[in-house]
C-alpha cells in the first residue's frame, strides 16, 4: 500500500466577524507590553490523510470536503495545503 | 546497578516479597505490573483501612455501604440514589483542565456502573492564593475542565465549596462528588458470577495514557519536575462519556448484563479482577481482544491503561449479540474480551501465551496493610496557646468590606455560572446558596447535597475541625427541609508515611466518626488520597464531607438566600459564644493570626438546631447557616442577595463575627411563632432600607457591599 | 398531534422538553437521529446539547443526520421547527436559519437566567406572545454569541424575523444586559416563512415557578399551537 496524500486545511474566521478568541489574545498581549499587535486571528489547522495516488482528484476532494462538512462559509474562509 | 523492576513500579520489597509467596514463583512482568497498581496506597488504602472501619456504615435505609463503586441508599417509593465522592488532586495539578475533566469523568462511571442515571455533581476545590499566577493558571483551568467535561457529558453541576490558602499552592485539590438516582430493580453490582458468561469490553480504545496513574500520580508525593509527569495524563471525552451512559442504562433497562465495572485506576487489571473476585470466581482475558489505540503495546501496558470512558460488563453468552448490537446502536464499540470461569484464577493471555496467572482476588483483597506510626506534633501546644488579640471595637462596616472581598467568601458565580445547573429541570435550590436540593419528579421528595471542608481550622484541631464540618453540612442541608441521610467522605492528606500526618487522620476520622454517630447518619463511601505532599511540604488535613439530605416532603417554597424582604425580622437560632475566632475569617483576612484552639462542637444542641433548620425551612423564606464570617457575613449575603438592607440591633461586636459552630438565622414576617424553645434563640433585627447598619459598631452601603462581594474573584483573575 | 424531539448523540435536553412539552398536554415522541420518516408528526424540536460532543463545529456534523434531511424537506413545507440551543446552532449549519452561532464574548460558558424582549410575533416560537414582553430564562452556553453580516442582519430585522434580543430586566436593549455578545442582541430568530425558529435560551427551563420562572410557557405553548394548526 503506497503512503498516504496529506493536505492541511487551514480553516480560518473571516474578516470582519467577531472573533472573541482573537479580541481576547490581542489584549492580553497588549497587557504584556506588546503594544504594537493590532490584531491577532485563530483559525484551526486539520491535516486530512487520503489513500490513493491521483494527487489532483485527492484535492479536488478535500476542497468539496471543506465546502460541506469541515469549514463553515458563512462564518469561515479555508485553504488546502498539499504536506 | 539497576533498579529492581518492582521499585520502580512504585513497590517495596517487602511487597514484592509478599507476590513471590502468593505466587510460589517469581511474578512475570504482567503480573508484576498489576500487583503494582492494585496494591498501591490509591488502590488499596493500606495505610487507611485499619481506621476507616471506625465510621458508622449501618442504618435501615443504607443498600450498600463502603467498598463498592458507590454507595446505595434507599430513599423510599422504589427509589434508590447513588454516591460517591473521589478526588483527582495530582492529574489536575500536572494538567487542570484534564485533570479535572478526568475526575468528573471518572465519577460519572462509579455512578453509573451501579444501574443509576447521574443526575449531579459537585466540587471540592481548594487552591493556593489568587495573587499567584501559576495558582490562577490551575483555578480556571480546573473550572474551565469541569465545565467542558461535565456540560457536555450533559450531568448538571449543581453546587460545592472553594478554599485558598497557600499549603495548596503546588497541591490544588479537586473533590468531585456525584449523585445518581435508580428505580431499585435497576440496581447491578460487579460480582461476575456464571461459568461461561462473557465479558465485555465497551468504550473508548485502549492506550498508553494514564499508564501508573494510580501507583505513581496518586500514591506518591511531589517533586519539583513533576510536570514531567505529563505523558501519564488521561484526555477526557464527555461525547463518548455520554454515549457509555446511555448505552450503559438501556443495557440495565433491558436486563442484559449481570454484572458491570468501570475501569479506572489500574484500568483492565482492576475491574477484571474485582469483578471475578466479587462473584466469587475465575477469569479469561485475551488481550488481543482488546482494541487498541497504539502499536507494539506490552500486555502490562494494556492492563495498567488509564484510558478514560471504557467499561467491562458481564454478560449470558446468549445476550452478547444483543448486547453488541446496542453498543452499535449508541456508536461506540463494543469487544468480547474474556470469559468466567471456575476456580478462583485470572489468566491473562498475549498473543497465545499466559502472560499472567494469579488468584483473582489476592490482588484486591491480599494487599498489605500499614499500621503506620501515629504521633501528636509537639508544635499543636504552641498554637493553641497562641490565641488572637482582640481589639476593644472596630468599625463593622470596613472590616465586612474586607471580608466579602475575600475569594472564598465573596460571590462565587463566576465558578458556578460556567457550569450548567438546571439540566434535567430538577434543581430547585441551585448554586450559591448554603445546600442545593433538587426534586425527585413523581414523588413529593426533594434530595439535598451539601460539601463541606475547613482546612484551616482541621489543622488548628483535625478532630474539632471534622467534626464541625460534618455539623456544618449536616445544617447546610437542613435548611433547604432535608434530614440529614448519607455522608461520602473526601480524607485528603499529605504523607502517610508522618507520624504526624497520621495523627491528623487518625483524629479527623474519630471527629467525623463521631459526629455521624451522634447524628445518627451512616457513612456509605469515601476516599482517601495521601502523599499530597510537595517538595516535602504536607497539606493541611482537609477532610471534605458530601452529606446528602433527604427532605420528605419537600418544602413547597425552599428557603434562598434572595427572598427577605423589607420589614421581615432577621433571628438567629442557635447558641452564642463571642470568643470562638480560632480559625475563623476574621482572624485570618483581618488580623493574619491563624492559631488558637477551635470551639468543641456539642452535639446533642447540633442535632437540635439542625432538626429546628429542616422544620423551618417550610416556613421560612430565608433560613440561612452561619459560617465562614460569622454573623456578619451570613446577614450581609442575605441582604445582597435580596437586594434590600438590614438593621442590627446592638450587641458585642464579636458576637457578629466569631464562629462558633450550631447557629442559622432565619428571615421572617413579623410575629411568625419560630417554636424554638429548647435551643438558644435571639432577634437580631430588621430588614429594610439601603444599608447594612450595625449601629454603633458601623454602616455599610448595600451596594458598595454587594459591588465588591460581586468582584471578589473576577478583580483577581483580571 | 404529536410533536417530536430529534435526539443526536451527544443530545441531552431532549427528556427537558418532552417533560416542558408535556405540561401544555402536547403529545411528543423521541425520535434518533437514524430516523428518517417524521410523516406522522405535526412538528419537531432540536434539542439542546452537545450533538457529537460539538467536536469539529458545533452542530456541523449533526446537520447530516438522515433526520435533517427529512426536517429540511419539512422545513419548505411550512413545518414547524423549533431549535434551542444546539437544535439553533444545528439550524444554522443546515442553511435552514442565516447566520452562525460562535464563542461568547468572554470565552466563558454561560448558565445563568436571562432577560430577553418579544421583538416580533411574526415566528411559530412568539405568535402568542406580546411585542414588547420581557420574559426570564435561562441561557445555557458556550457558543451562544449570533453573528451574521451587516446586510443578513438588516434583512432580519426589516422582515420582522428578530423574535428576541437580550435586554435588562426593564426591556431596554443594551450592551451590558448582552450577555455573550450576539449581534444587535439577538436571542431568537425565524426563518422567511416564521415556521423555522431558533432560540439560544432555553424556554423549557422556564416552564414551572418552582424552577424560578414560568415566562418560557407562552414560547412553548405558541409552538404547540403552531404544531396543532399545522396538523388539521
Amino acid at each position: 500500500m503506497s503512503e498516504p496524500v496529506r493536505f492541511r486545511v487551514r480553516v480560518m474566521r473571516k474578516a470582519g466577524l467577531a472573533d472573541p478568541e482573537g479580541a481576547t489574545t490581542t489584549k492580553a498581549l497588549r497587557d504584556l507590553g506588546y503594544t504594537e499587535v493590532t490584531a491577532v486571528h485563530f483559525g484551526r489547522d486539520i491535516v486530512v490523510e487520503l489513500a490513493g495516488d491521483d494527487v489532483a482528484a485527492a484535492e479536488a476532494r478535500v476542497h468539496e470536503m471543506c465546502e460541506r462538512l469541515l469549514a463553515n462559509p458563512v462564518i469561515e474562509d479555508f485553504t488546502v495545503e498539499r504536506l | 546497578m539497576t533498579e529492581p523492576a518492582h521499585r520502580t513500579l512504585g513497590m517495596t520489597d517487602d511487597e514484592y516479597a509478599r507476590v513471590v509467596e502468593i505466587l510460589g514463583r517469581e511474578p512475570e512482568p504482567a503480573e508484576l505490573a498489576m500487583y503494582s497498581v492494585m496494591w498501591s496506597e490509591h488502590c488499596s488504602y493500606k495505610s487507611s483501612k485499619p481506621w476507616l472501619r471506625r465510621f458508622p456504615t449501618e442504618a435501615p435505609w443504607v443498600v450498600l455501604g463502603p467498598g463498592e463503586n458507590a454507595g446505595v441508599v434507599d430513599i423510599g417509593d422504589d427509589w434508590l440514589v447513588a454516591l460517591r465522592i473521589e478526588s483527582h488532586n495530582h492529574p489536575s495539578f500536572v494538567e487542570p483542565y484534564q485533570g479535572a475533566a478526568t475526575g468528573v469523568g471518572g465519577i460519572l462511571r462509579d455512578i453509573f456502573t451501579m444501574g443509576a442515571r447521574p443526575v449531579g455533581l459537585w466540587d471540592a476545590l481548594r487552591f493556593g492564593p489568587l495573587s499567584d499566577p501559576s495558582n490562577r493558571y490551575l483555578f480556571s483551568g480546573v473550572v474551565h475542565g469541569i465545565a467542558g467535561y461535565g456540560n457536555a457529558v450533559g450531568v448538571p453541576t449543581l453546587g460545592g465549596e472553594i478554599e485558598f490558602a497557600d499549603c495548596f499552592s503546588k497541591n490544588p485539590l479537586v473533590n468531585v462528588m456525584a449523585l445518581g438516582l435508580m428505580r431499585r430493580d435497576q440496581l447491578v453490582t460487579r460480582a461476575a458470577v456464571g461459568e461461561g458468561n462473557i465479558a465485555v469490553l465497551l468504550g473508548s480504545a485502549t492506550g498508553r495514557d494514564g499508564i501508573g496513574g494510580a501507583s505513581i500520580l496518586a500514591s506518591a508525593s511531589f517533586e519539583e519536575g513533576s510536570e514531567t509527569k505529563r505523558p501519564s495524563v488521561q484526555i477526557g471525552d464527555p461525547f463518548e462519556e455520554k454515549k457509555l451512559i446511555e448505552a450503559c442504562l438501556e443495557l440495565y433497562e433491558r436486563g442484559l448484563v449481570v454484572a458491570i465495572q468501570d475501569l479506572g485506576a489500574a484500568g483492565i487489571s482492576c475491574a477484571t479482577s474485582e469483578c471475578a473476585a466479587a462473584g466469587g470466581m475465575g477469569m479469561t482475558v485475551d488481550l488481543d481482544a482488546v482494541h487498541l489505540r497504539e502499536e507494539a503495546m506490552t500486555p502490562g501496558e494494556i492492563l495498567m491503561s488509564e484510558s478514560q470512558e471504557r467499561m467491562l460488563a458481564i454478560v449470558a453468552p446468549d445476550d452478547v449479540d444483543e448486547v453488541l448490537a446496542l453498543a452499535h446502536k449508541w456508536e461506540i464499540d463494543a469487544t468480547t474480551i474474556g470469559v468466567i470461569t471456575g476456580g478462583d484464577t485470572l489468566e491473562v493471555r498475549h498473543r497465545g501465551e499466559i502472560v499472567a496467572a494469579v488468584p483473582a482476588a489476592s490482588l484486591s483483597e491480599d494487599a498489605p496493610v500499614y499500621h503506620r506510626g501515629v504521633e501528636r506534633p509537639a508544635y499543636l501546644d504552641a498554637v493553641w496557646a497562641d490565641e488572637a488579640t482582640l481589639p476593644a471595637g472596630l468599625d463593622l462596616g470596613s472590616t465586612l468590606l474586607r471580608l466579602l472581598d475575600d475569594p472564598a467568601l465573596g460571590d462565587r458565580s463566576w465558578i458556578f455560572q460556567q457550569y450548567d445547573h438546571m439540566l434535567f429541570l430538577d434543581t430547585v435550590v441551585g448554586p450559591g446558596n448554603d445546600g442545593s436540593l433538587m426534586r425527585v419528579k413523581g414523588t413529593d421528595k426533594g434530595l439535598a447535597v451539601s460539601t463541606d471542608g475547613d482546612a484551616l481550622r482541621c489543622s488548628l484541631d483535625p478532630r474539632r475541625g471534622a467534626a464541625r464540618i460534618v455539623y456544618e453540612a449536616a445544617l447546610n442541608v437542613a435548611v433547604t427541609g432535608a434530614a440529614p441521610y448519607a455522608v461520602v467522605d473526601n480524607l485528603n492528606f499529605g504523607n502517610p508515611e508522618k507520624p504526624a500526618v497520621m495523627w491528623q487522620f487518625a483524629e479527623t476520622v474519630e471527629g467525623m466518626a463521631e459526629a455521624c454517630e451522634r447524628l445518627g447518619v451512616p457513612v456509605v463511601g469515601g476516599n482517601v488520597s495521601f502523599y499530597n505532599e510537595t517538595d516535602g511540604v504536607d497539606i493541611s488535613p482537609t477532610p471534605v464531607v458530601g452529606m446528602l439530605g433527604l427532605a420528605d416532603p419537600m418544602p413547597q417554597l425552599p428557603p434562598r438566600l434572595d427572598r427577605a424582604e423589607a420589614g421581615m425580622e432577621l433571628w438567629l437560632i442557635g447558641p452564642e459564644r463571642g470568643d470562638d475566632f480560632a480559625g475563623s475569617a476574621y482572624c485570618r483576612i483581618v488580623l493574619e493570626h491563624r492559631c488558637g484552639r477551635p470551639a468543641e462542637p456539642d452535639p446533642d444542641v447540633a442535632r437540635r438546631v439542625v432538626e429546628h433548620a429542616a422544620r423551618l425551612a417550610h416556613i421560612a423564606p430565608v433560613v440561612h447557616d452561619v459560617s465562614s464570617g460569622g454573623i456578619a457575613v451570613a446577614v450581609a449575603e442575605v441582604a445582597i442577595r435580596s437586594g434590600v438592607g438590614v438593621r442590627l440591633d446592638n450587641g458585642d461586636w464579636r458576637l457578629l463575627l466569631d464562629e462558633s459552630p450550631h447557629r442559622f438565622v432565619v428571615a421572617v414576617e413579623p410575629g411568625t411563632d419560630l417554636d424554638v424553645s429548647d435551643v438558644a434563640s435571639r432577634r437580631l433585627g430588621v430588614f429594610g432600607g439601603d444599608r447594612l447598619d450595625f449601629g454603633r459598631w458601623g454602616t455599610v452601603g448595600l451596594s458598595e457591599a454587594s459591588r465588591v462581594w460581586r468582584q471578589a474573584i473576577p478583580r483577581r483573575l483580571g | 398531534m404529536k410533536i417530536a424531539v430529534a435526539v443526536f448523540p451527544g443530545s441531552n435536553c431532549e427528556h427537558d422538553v418532552e417533560h416542558a412539552l408535556g405540561l401544555l398536554g402536547a403529545d411528543v415522541e423521541l425520535m434518533w437521529h437514524q430516523e428518517d420518516d417524521l410523516s406522522e408528526f405535526s412538528a419537531v424540536v432540536l434539542p439542546g446539547g452537545f450533538a457529537h460532543g460539538d467536536y469539529l463545529r458545533t452542530g456541523a456534523i449533526a446537520r447530516f443526520s438522515p433526520i435533517m434531511d427529512e426536517v429540511s424537506r419539512l422545513a419548505e413545507g411550512g413545518f414547524p421547527i423549533l431549535g434551542i440551543c444546539n437544535g439553533f446552532q444545528i439550524l444554522c449549519e443546515a442553511d435552514l436559519l442565516p447566520g452562525a452561532l460562535v464563542a461568547n464574548r468572554d470565552l466563558n460558558f454561560i448558565c445563568s437566567m436571562v432577560h430577553v424582549r418579544v421583538e416580533s410575533t411574526a415566528g411559530v416560537l412568539t405568535r402568542d406572545a406580546e411585542v414588547g414582553q420581557v420574559l426570564r430564562i435561562p441561557l445555557n452556553s458556550y457558543e451562544g454569541n449570533f453573528v451574521a453580516d451587516a446586510a443578513t442582519l438588516d434583512e432580519l430585522e426589516a422582515s420582522g424575523r428578530v423574535l428576541l434580543r437580550y435586554c435588562d430586566p426593564a426591556g431596554n436593549v443594551t450592551d451590558e444586559a448582552n450577555p455573550n455578545g450576539s449581534a444587535r442582541n439577538i436571542a431568537a430568530i425565524a426563518d422567511p416563512g416564521g415556521n423555522v425558529v431558533g432560540i439560544m435560551p432555553h424556554p423549557e427551563r422556564a416552564a414551572e415557578d418552582v424552577l424560578g420562572s414560568s415566562d418560557g410557557r407562552v414560547l412553548l405553548a405558541s409552538f404547540v399551537h403552531a404544531a396543532e394548526e399545522a396538523s388539521r
